[in-house]
C-alpha cells in the first residue's frame, strides 16, 4: 500500500488546530516518511482535486461551505474532523443563543443586511456529512493529531480517547481547581489533552465535549462537597457544549 | 501591446485564512483589480454578550489561533481597565516577557516557512529541508524555543490559560526562568544564520515602493508591543489606547467580510514595518545591527520588506527577554496570586502591538461583570485596505510581465503582509 494521500481544509476556526500540526517541528518529517500532504492551503502551494485522508479544521456557518464540505467528502476516503470547532462546533456555537440577522447587526451595524455577510447558525461537520474521526480540543493535542495520523497510515482506525480529564489531572499529581474555589468541567470532559488548563491555573471549560457516558453523580458528590451547584457547572458548559443553542438567558 | 490579464486565485496559499485575488486587464489597462476576503464571519462581538468577565479571556483568545497570546494580553487589559484592576509589575513584567515567545514564534513561522518558499521559487518550506537544511533547522529550533517560551508563561502555546484579569493563574519558577534565559542565548546563533540567510535573498523581494501611512504603539526609550500610545508617522500626535475608534474608523467594504481601516489616508499600515519605522531608535544592540546587515531603513515604504522587519523583530524580542529576565531574577519572583477583581459596571480598553501589528479590544461590563458590548479591532483589518491600495499602485507597473509572474507578485504582496485573515473578520 503506497503512503495515504492527505489534504487540509478549513471552514469559520482560529485555524490554531492547524498551527498545532506546525508546531509538531521535527516530527513533521518523520510523519513525511508515512503520509503525502498534497493540499494544505495555510502552509504550501501544492494543488490536489484527489486524496485520500481529508482532514478539515472549522465549523460550518454558510450554504456554500456545506456544498464544498460535501464535495471534500466526495472526494476523500477518509474524513477527520480536526479541533473543536469541527467536531463538536466548538466556541462558534456561542452566536446559536442569537437570532442569526441580530448578529449580524450587532457586529456589522447599518450594513449587516449586506449579502456576503450572511450567516447560519454554527454546525459541526458531522451535521452536515459521515466524520470518521474526530481529533477533540480547542486547540487540538498536537501529540494525539500524530497518533491518529500514524493509525490512519497503517490502515487502523484511532481509538478516541473516553475518559474524564479528571484522571489526567491525578496523573500530573494537578491540585483540583475546587480547591481554588474554582468550578472546573474535567469531571465530565473528554480527556486526551493531558489536562493542560488545570495545570497553567485554569479551570477546564470543556473544549474537548463530554466523555460519552459522564458520571453525573461523581460530577454532583464534587459540587456538593465543594459547595458548588448544578447551575454554575452549567453556566461554564455554555462556552464549548452550547450543542443545540440555548437561548441566552441573560439577555 | 495588445494583452489580456485574467488572474482568479480563490484562496491565496501560504497565509492564515481565506483571501482572493482578481485581476482583469486588457491592453494595458486595468478593468479590475481586487484584494477579496470572503472568510466566514463568527461573530464574536455578538458572541461574547453575555459572558462574565472570568470567561471573556478564555473566548477571545480564539479569533486567532496565530496571535492567541496578543488577543489573550489585550483582553485582560481591557478587562482590568474596565474593572478598575491595577496589576502588579511582576505581572506586567511576565507578561511582556511572555508576549516575546509569541513575537519570535509567529515571524520565524512566517518568515521561514511561509515568505522564503518565494524567495527560493518552491511551493513550501518542505523540499527546502533538502536543499537548505541547516537554516530549516535553525528555522524549526527557533520556531520551538518560541513555543516553549509560550507555553512555560501562558501554560500552553496556543490559546493561553495563566493569563487572567488581575494576575497569574500560575507562575513560572525562578529556576525556570534561567533556563529560558540559557535557551534564549543559545537561539542567537540562529536567528544569525536566519537573518544571514534572508540578506542574502533580500534581493529578490520585488523593489515597489509606496508610501502611506504606518500606524503603531509608541513608548517614549522602548520598542514597545504591549504599553504605549498610539502613533503615526502622519502625525506628531499621540492618541490614547482609548481613542482607537477614531484612528480605524473601520468601514465595510462589500468585497469583505473583514472590515477595513483609514484614517489619515485612504488606508494606513501596520505590523513589523510600521513598528520599526516608528519605534527604529529603540531597538536593542543586536537588533539594531540585524536592520543594518538587512539593509532595513526607517525611511523604507516598500510593503515586502516587512518580512525583513519580522526578522529584526524576532532578535528584539530575544534580547529584550533576556534583559527582562535578569530584571525579574534580581527582584526575585514573588508567589503572588491574581488580584482581586470586584465586579462593577464599566467600559476599558486594551492594545497591544500583535505580529502582524496594532490590536484592540473594548469591552462594557454591566454591574454584575457581564459582558454588554465588545469591540476588537484586529491588525489585519487595519491592513486589507492598505493591501487593496498596494494592488492599485503595483498592477499598471507590472502589466507588461507574464500573468504567472503578475500572480506571483501579487502573492507576494499579500504574504508580506503575514495576513492573519479569519482573525480579521472574527
Amino acid at each position: 500500500m503506497g503512503k495515504p494521500r492527505v489534504a487540509i481544509f478549513d471552514f469559520a476556526c482560529c485555524e490554531g488546530c492547524q498551527l498545532q500540526i506546525v508546531n509538531l517541528e521535527e516530527e513533521i518529517l518523520d510523519l513525511l516518511t508515512v503520509i503525502d500532504p498534497v493540499e494544505w492551503r495555510e502552509a504550501s502551494s501544492d494543488h490536489s482535486d484527489t486524496y485520500d485522508v481529508a482532514v478539515v479544521e472549522g465549523s460550518i456557518t454558510r450554504p456554500e461551505d456545506e456544498d464544498r464540505l460535501k464535495e471534500i467528502r466526495r472526494r476523500a476516503k477518509v474524513l477527520v474532523a480536526l479541533g473543536a470547532c469541527a467536531a463538536t462546533g466548538g466556541l462558534n456555537k456561542l452566536k446559536n443563543r442569537f437570532e442569526m440577522y441580530e448578529v449580524r447587526q450587532c457586529v456589522y451595524g447599518l450594513d449587516a443586511s449586506m449579502p456576503h455577510l450572511a450567516t447560519q447558525p454554527a454546525k459541526a461537520l458531522h451535521q452536515v456529512v459521515k466524520v470518521d474521526v474526530n481529533v477533540h480540543g480547542c486547540p487540538i493535542s498536537r501529540e494525539e493529531f500524530a497518533r491518529v495520523v500514524r493509525c490512519l497510515a497503517r490502515g487502523t482506525m484511532p481509538v478516541t480517547p473516553n475518559y474524564p480529564v479528571c484522571v489526567e489531572c491525578k496523573m500530573r499529581e494537578t491540585v483540583c481547581r475546587y480547591e481554588y474555589n474554582e468550578v472546573c468541567l474535567g469531571v465530565i470532559t473528554r480527556g486526551g489533552c493531558n489536562a493542560p488548563c488545570p495545570a497553567g491555573g485554569q479551570w477546564c471549560y470543556g473544549c474537548r465535549g463530554l466523555v460519552d457516558e459522564p458520571n453525573v453523580n461523581a460530577a454532583r458528590d464534587v459540587l456538593t462537597k465543594y459547595g458548588r451547584t448544578v447551575e454554575e457547572l452549567q453556566s461554564r458548559m455554555e462556552l464549548f457544549n452550547n450543542q443545540e443553542g440555548q437561548p441566552c438567558p441573560r439577555q | 501591446m495588445p494583452k489580456t490579464v485574467n488572474i482568479n486565485v480563490h484562496h491565496v496559499t501560504r497565509i492564515e485564512g481565506h483571501g482572493n485575488i482578481r485581476v482583469q486587464a486588457s491592453d494595458g489597462k486595468v478593468q479590475k483589480v481586487e484584494w477579496q476576503v470572503p472568510e466566514a464571519p463568527r461573530f464574536f462581538e455578538a458572541m461574547l454578550r453575555g459572558r462574565s468577565w472570568q470567561e471573556v479571556q478564555t473566548v477571545v483568545c480564539r479569533i486567532c489561533g496565530i496571535c492567541s497570546f496578543a488577543h489573550s494580553l489585550a483582553s485582560v487589559q481591557a478587562t482590568e481597565n474596565a474593572l478598575g484592576v491595577e496589576v502588579s509589575e511582576q505581572t506586567d513584567r511576565l507578561r511582556i516577557l511572555a508576549f516575546g515567545g509569541e513575537q519570535l514564534e509567529s515571524h520565524v513561522l512566517h518568515v521561514g516557512y511561509l515568505v522564503t518558499p518565494d524567495l527560493l521559487g518552491v511551493n513550501s518550506v518542505i523540499p527546502l529541508a533538502n536543499s537548505h537544511p541547516a537554516v530549516v533547522m535553525a528555522v524549526v529550533r527557533a520556531h520551538r524555543l518560541g513555543n516553549e517560551w509560550m507555553e512555560l508563561l501562558g501554560g500552553r502555546r496556543t490559546h493561553p490559560v495563566s493569563f487572567r484579569p488581575g494576575g497569574f493563574g500560575k507562575l513560572p519558577t525562578e529556576g525556570e526562568l534561567r533556563d529560558l534565559k540559557g535557551r534564549l542565548e543559545k537561539v542567537v546563533p540562529d536567528l544569525t544564520l536566519i537573518a544571514e540567510t534572508v540578506a542574502s535573498l533580500a534581493d529578490k523581494l520585488p523593489p515597489f515602493e509606496r508610501p502611506t501611512e504606518y500606524v503603531a504603539l509608541v513608548e517614549p526609550g522602548v520598542y514597545t508591543f504591549y504599553h504605549g500610545m498610539i502613533g503615526s508617522t502622519d502625525t506628531p500626535d499621540r492618541l490614547p489606547i482609548g481613542r482607537f475608534e477614531e484612528v480605524a474608523n473601520e468601514y465595510v467594504s462589500p468585497q469583505s467580510t473583514a472590515k477595513w481601516a483609514r484614517w489619515h489616508r485612504p488606508s494606513y499600515a501596520v505590523g513589523a514595518l510600521a513598528r520599526f519605522k516608528l519605534n527604529h531608535a529603540n531597538l536593542h544592540p543586536l537588533a539594531a545591527k540585524t536592520a543594518r546587515l538587512l539593509g532595513l531603513e526607517p525611511a523604507c515604504c516598500n510593503p515586502y520588506t516587512n518580512s525583513l522587519a519580522q526578522v529584526v523583530e524576532a532578535v528584539e524580542v530575544v534580547e529584550a527577554g533576556i534583559e527582562q529576565i535578569d530584571d525579574l531574577l534580581s527582584r526575585g519572583i514573588q508567589n503572588e496570586a491574581p488580584r482581586k477583581v470586584r465586579p462593577k459596571a464599566g467600559t476599558g480598553v486594551g492594545a497591544v502591538e500583535a505580529p502582524r501589528g496594532t490590536l484592540f479590544h473594548k469591552y462594557t461590563y454591566n454591574d454584575h461583570g457581564v459582558c454588554t458590548a465588545a469591540n476588537v479591532c484586529i491588525p489585519t483589518n487595519q491592513n486589507h485596505a492598505n493591501i487593496q491600495k498596494d494592488f492599485e499602485a503595483l498592477l499598471p507597473k507590472v502589466l507588461d510581465r507574464s500573468e504567472a509572474e503578475i500572480r506571483l507578485l501579487l502573492e507576494m504582496l499579500v504574504r508580506a503582509y503575514d495576513p492573519c485573515v479569519s482573525c480579521s473578520t472574527h
